[in-house]
């Protein structure tokens, strides 16, 4: 027997006691503390500042002046030149960053090292490019900034969240408040001091740590523009609240997407597709292939693999570098999993766990297989947010459209076949912003990313992105 | 079922064989060769590796004492290092081997059918494989024709493997694909399963004589080949990369690939082996490092 | 002699291709601006709009299955029918708003211009909006623009022929169909328009013509789970409009708020959703790996 031996990541980013808020280029106090959890041991990492609606204003009104007086006049070339520069640093500092979201949010360091900061990263190198080309996006000759944008981001890729939310938004010439998740705050904060590093004008970033009543409070305040990602709910309400506003909106929800594996698809890469599509992340992600459709001809085949590779996952340690699954984000969101999990249970559809040894400390949940899943249950129609697959079969590919697009959300969707037309029809006709043929979970800082119907509106990435932080 | 399909019924079935993603292939070999073994795990590792090296001379240039010289290496590497799994060998070259390794409990292993290419005629190489046996070959490693693959001519190429398999009698007979001559991952895929059809006991990547040799995607996609015909036959065939695995770090990835495709039942060098000869030196510099606590340099290893 | 009397024109609502009353049986008087009486028009229910919705989902898919280059012919071939009916229109228009008759036939002819411009985008607009991405890995990535699916168009009030053109023309070009509720007081025109599309190759449902009173209707339309945006050009009322955006939260709707202006292709984009394709690009086994 060939074990792996503990490989810890070594490097060890300087986290303080205690972080403020970042307004206007400085760390203050706020009106309350509340701590940051190390949800893979349950210690607690720092305190944090969370911001009232007070503190809300000001930051709002710190960046309205930067925005008037500083980033809006600025030259496009002089904001991108701001822009690579964090994005260098960014780089630089990529360890640190990586080894502090693992910490702070529980995904494994193979994962922030390999993914989430390297993107981020891309994404401010990206977007700073544009800056002095916005004319050439094709949405006129003299796109405008919209003035000062409200953002508010998810727990699930904090770094690669804010990344998304403002390098777009500074490349267009505006400036933001963000409120990054009250579970993962650490990245966030970090990413301020970087923006001090880089010598940023003060208030062209406030960073407000908070819970759900800072990001209403956010919402409500004189911004141009609100761009939030997370749950459908939240963003339904945020539509709501800005109705017969001027304010311009971006939401990116949750999903229930479709992995469709029909009888022709290379077998062995659509497990590695399946596998990397609904336990990357621990299955944190609104775009996860959270509902295997798999053509009933080859089902027994694609589950006796997909059950051997899934038993092979190593579940632990985020900061272990072979680990596969880390931890769940919060005690709150494991009670989640864990509620909808047991209601496939009770709704007869047949779970499997591979056999493996969680810690003792922390929140942790296994790989789990749903088969024998029908439409109608709930874990086939709600968004679970964890490493919890459930496998529905079809016969014809008509029948796998059908069930595919048989939701409300649109977001994305997969699709494993070796014929090329068979993959232009289904992608045709799914109905989802992001469509990954014989690949899953891919994203870049060039590609638009974003849903239909109940996943939300706008893209982000891409040319197609700076649509929503332009006046166009 | 493996032996007993027909050469026309062995193409058919390769032809109906799935397609394979490239991409997709070489992303989970890049994710694999992410794994991080150290410590004791790492050790472990290195004295596997060892054990599984098939220690390879084939040059123009070979003489009795360049193989007398490998051989006693093979034997012996350093200090308690465990002995290399075989000694590979030109045919000419297998009456020296198996006299120097006799008893040692180290294989003999001869190329044969006219290594590198196999273009020679069909009894020549028959007869290059039925010399090294008598010779004293524990192993043939036998090239397939890659220019009848690539022709089309699969029953040509499954009914020479069951030839030259019938000719090494005893001997375990390694199918060379060539894969840097296939080029495709498709091709790869089909002529695993024809050798496995046709008798191979080990599939092997390479002759080290290309331009491209081993790789880990194309490793990895044999070894699930080796997993699925075991699952559909139940006879177990071994896998070989050969030609271009150099470093530890290499060696140790497709160890990562073996134990997480292929699992406990194939880390042994009775069903994995690589075909090495630098290799051997760069494990032995880093057994001592673990050993000694400090790196290792060329002068503390032997030139052979 | 007596004078001839004159046959009067029953204007009906116009859904899934045909001309239904409204399910509820009323109508509502419709005077020119100074209060001569031109007609009887079908007041429409909640259920009309419903019937609707259902009338453009049908005929969503195919319409969007169909090619471009059809989709721009169909469009140009409304523009067709309505030059040959444009003395029609054009009196129609001017009883409607009391404009003079030759600057209602200026505006008939503007709306046939914008048809006949959308007509040429049906076939460009993809190309302009979407394209290849140079993502930093081994794939094949692309965007292109697809169309919202149903969307409901409160039209303008006091624009009631050339308002309404430009607001279903970019919704229908890009593959959407529509559910379109009238200028309440000034609803012959577009009814009348009906009858052009009837006759133009444009498939029923595509195009749903409702007329009636806006504060009863919309809300249903803003509510309704099966429409995907809705376009609030024509409620002049900023509560109702503010009520209207806030229903069409409960789903999700893409909204186009009122006194919004934007050039074609921005209106175009209004009705699109961006679809992204990933597929690895690779062949090469031994020569590609890396490894």
């Amino acid at each position: 027997m060939f074990e792996y031996a503990p490989a810890p990541e070594s490097v060890r980013p300087e986290i303080k006691e205690h972080y403020g808020l970042f307004v206007d280029g400085e760390f203050v106090d706020g009106e309350a503390v509340f701590k940051s959890v190390n949800p893979a041991t349950e210690e607690v990492l720092f305190t944090v500042a969370e911001a009232g609606a007070a503190d809300v204003a000001k930051a709002v009104a710190a960046a309205r002046r930067a925005q008037e007086a500083v980033w809006g006049p600025m030259s496009g070339a002089e904001r991108g030149k701001y822009l690579f520069r964090i994005a260098r640093l960014l780089q630089e500092r990529s360890r640190e960053f990586a080894v502090a979201e693992s910490l702070d949010n529980g995904k494994p360091i193979k994962e922030t090292r390999d993914f989430d900061v390297p993107t981020a990263a891309q994404h401010f190198f990206y977007h700073a490019g544009w800056a002095d080309k916005l004319a050439y996006a094709g949405l006129g000759a003299d796109p405008r900034p919209l003035g000062v944008i409200g953002q508010v981001i998810p727990w699930n890729f904090p770094i690669l969240m804010l990344a998304w939310k403002i390098a777009p938004a500074l490349a267009c010439g505006n400036t933001v408040v963000l409120k990054p998740a009250e579970t993962t705050p650490l990245t966030a904060l970090m990413f301020a001091e970087l923006c001090q590093e880089a010598d940023l004008p003060p208030g062209v970033v406030n960073i407000l740590p908070g819970a759900g009543a800072t990001g209403a409070a956010l919402v409500d305040a004189d911004v141009d523009k609100v761009a939030f990602t997370g749950s459908t709910a939240v963003g339904r309400a945020i539509a709501k609240s800005i109705a017969g506003s001027k304010k311009k909106v971006t939401l990116e929800l949750g999903g229930k997407a479709a992995n469709i594996v029909f009888d022709d698809a290379a077998i062995d890469q659509a497990v590695e597709g399946i596998v990397n599509g609904i336990f990357f992340n621990q299955g944190h992600v609104c775009c996860a292939g959270s509902r295997l459709l798999v053509q009933e001809s080859v089902a027994d085949e694609v589950l006796s693999r997909l059950k051997e590779r899934v038993a092979t996952l190593r579940v632990g340690d985020p900061l272990d570098k072979n680990t596969d699954i880390g931890a769940i984000n919060s005690a709150e969101q494991l009670e989640r999993i864990t509620a909808l999990t047991e209601t496939g249970r009770g709704e007869g559809a047949d779970v499997w766990q591979p056999a493996c040894d969680l810690p003792e400390n922390g929140f942790w949940f296994r790989p789990t297989v749903f088969t024998g899943v029908q439409q109608s249950m709930r874990i086939a129609r709600e968004e679970i947010f964890g490493p919890v697959l459930s496998v529905l079969t079809f016969r014809t590919p008509d029948e796998a459209i059908a069930k595919a697009n048989n939701t409300p959300y649109g977001l994305s969707a997969g699709v494993w076949t070796e014929k090329g037309s068979k993959i232009l029809w289904a992608a045709e006709r799914l109905r989802a912003g992001v469509v990954w043929a014989n690949t899953f979970n891919q994203f870049d800082a060039a590609s638009p990313f974003g849903g239909l119907k109940e996943s939300g509106y706008g893209r982000e990435g891409g040319r197609q992105g700076l649509e929503a932080y332009l006046d166009v | 079922m493996g032996s007993i399909v027909s050469g026309a019924e062995a193409a058919a079935l390769v032809r109906a064989l799935p397609g394979v993603d490239a991409v997709g292939l070489e992303a989970r070999a890049a994710g694999l060769a992410t794994r991080s073994v150290k410590k004791a795990s790492k050790a472990q590792a290195i004295d596997l590796a060892i054990s599984m090296i098939d220690l390879t001379t084939l040059e123009g240039a070979d003489t009795p004492g360049k193989v007398r010289s490998l051989a006693a290496k093979a034997v012996r590497p350093d200090g308690d290092a465990p002995s290399t799994a075989a000694v590979c060998v030109y045919p000419a070259m297998v009456a020296v081997a198996a006299e120097a390794l006799e008893g040692s409990g180290v294989k003999v292993a001869s190329v044969a059918t006219g290594f590198p290419a196999g273009q020679v005629p069909l009894d020549l190489r028959l007869a290059d494989t039925e010399a090294a046996v008598r010779a004293g070959a524990d192993e043939i490693d036998m090239v397939i024709s890659r220019g009848a693959f690539l022709a089309g001519d699969l029953e040509r190429v499954f009914h020479e493997i069951k030839a030259v398999k019938a000719a090494a009698g005893e001997a375990r007979l390694k199918v060379i694909l060539e894969t840097g001559e296939l080029v495709t991952y498709d091709d790869v895929r089909r002529a695993s399963w024809l050798a496995m059809h046709a008798g191979a006991d080990f599939i092997k990547t390479s002759t080290g004589k290309v331009g491209v040799n081993a790789t880990l995607p194309v490793t990895l996609l044999m070894m699930q080949a080796v997993r699925d015909f075991r699952a559909l036959t139940g006879r177990q065939v071994g896998v070989k990369p050969a030609g271009g695995i150099r470093t530890t770090k290499d060696a140790i990835k497709y160890l990562v690939c073996v134990n997480e495709t292929l699992g406990d039942d194939w880390l042994s060098n009775e069903w994995f082996r690589f075909g090495a000869s630098s290799l051997l030196n760069d494990l032995l510099m880093q057994r001592q490092k673990l050993t000694t606590g400090h790196y290792s340099g060329p002068d503390y290893v032997t030139v052979d | 002699m007596s004078e001839r009397l004159r046959v009067k024109k029953t204007y009906k609502l116009y859904v899934g291709g045909k001309f239904p009353r409204s399910e509820s049986g009323r109508s509502y008087p419709v005077t020119s601006p100074d209060g001569a009486e031109l007609a009887n028009a079908a007041l429409a229910s909640r259920k009309d709009a419903r019937d609707a919705v259902a009338a453009a989902r049908k005929a969503q898919r195919p319409w969007a299955g169909q090619t471009a280059y059809l989709r721009g012919q169909i469009l140009y071939r409304a523009a067709e029918m309505l030059e040959g009916r444009a003395g029609q229109f054009a009196e129609e228009l001017a009883d409607a708003t009391g404009a003079e008759p030759h600057a209602a036939l200026g505006t008939v002819e503007q709306a046939i211009d914008r048809l006949v411009h959308y007509a040429g985008w049906t076939d460009k607009y993809a190309s302009v909006l979407g394209g290849a991405n140079p993502v930093a890995g081994p794939y094949f990535n692309h965007t292109k623009p697809e169309p919202l699916g149903v969307v409901a168009v409160l039209a303008p009030q006091d624009d009631p022929f050339l308002g309404l053109v430009e607001a279903l023309a970019p919704a229908i070009a890009a593959g959407n169909t529509v559910v379109v509720l009238s200028s309440e007081a000034k609803p012959l025109p577009a009814l009348s328009f009906g009858e052009v599309l009837a006759t133009s190759d444009l498939p029923g449902g595509v195009v749903n013509l409702l007329s009636g009173n806006v504060a009863e209707v919309a809300p249903h339309l803003a509510a309704h789970a099966d429409v995907n945006g809705i376009d609030l050009g024509g409620v002049e009322d900023a509560a109702l409009a503010a009520e209207l955006e806030a229903a069409a939260a409960g789903t999700l709707k893409v909204v186009r708020r009122p006194g919004k202006v934007g050039d074609s292709l921005a209106l175009l984009r209004q009705w699109t959703e961006y679809k992204t394709v990933w597929h690895p690009a690779g062949m090469a086994a031994a020569a590609g790996g890396g490894y």
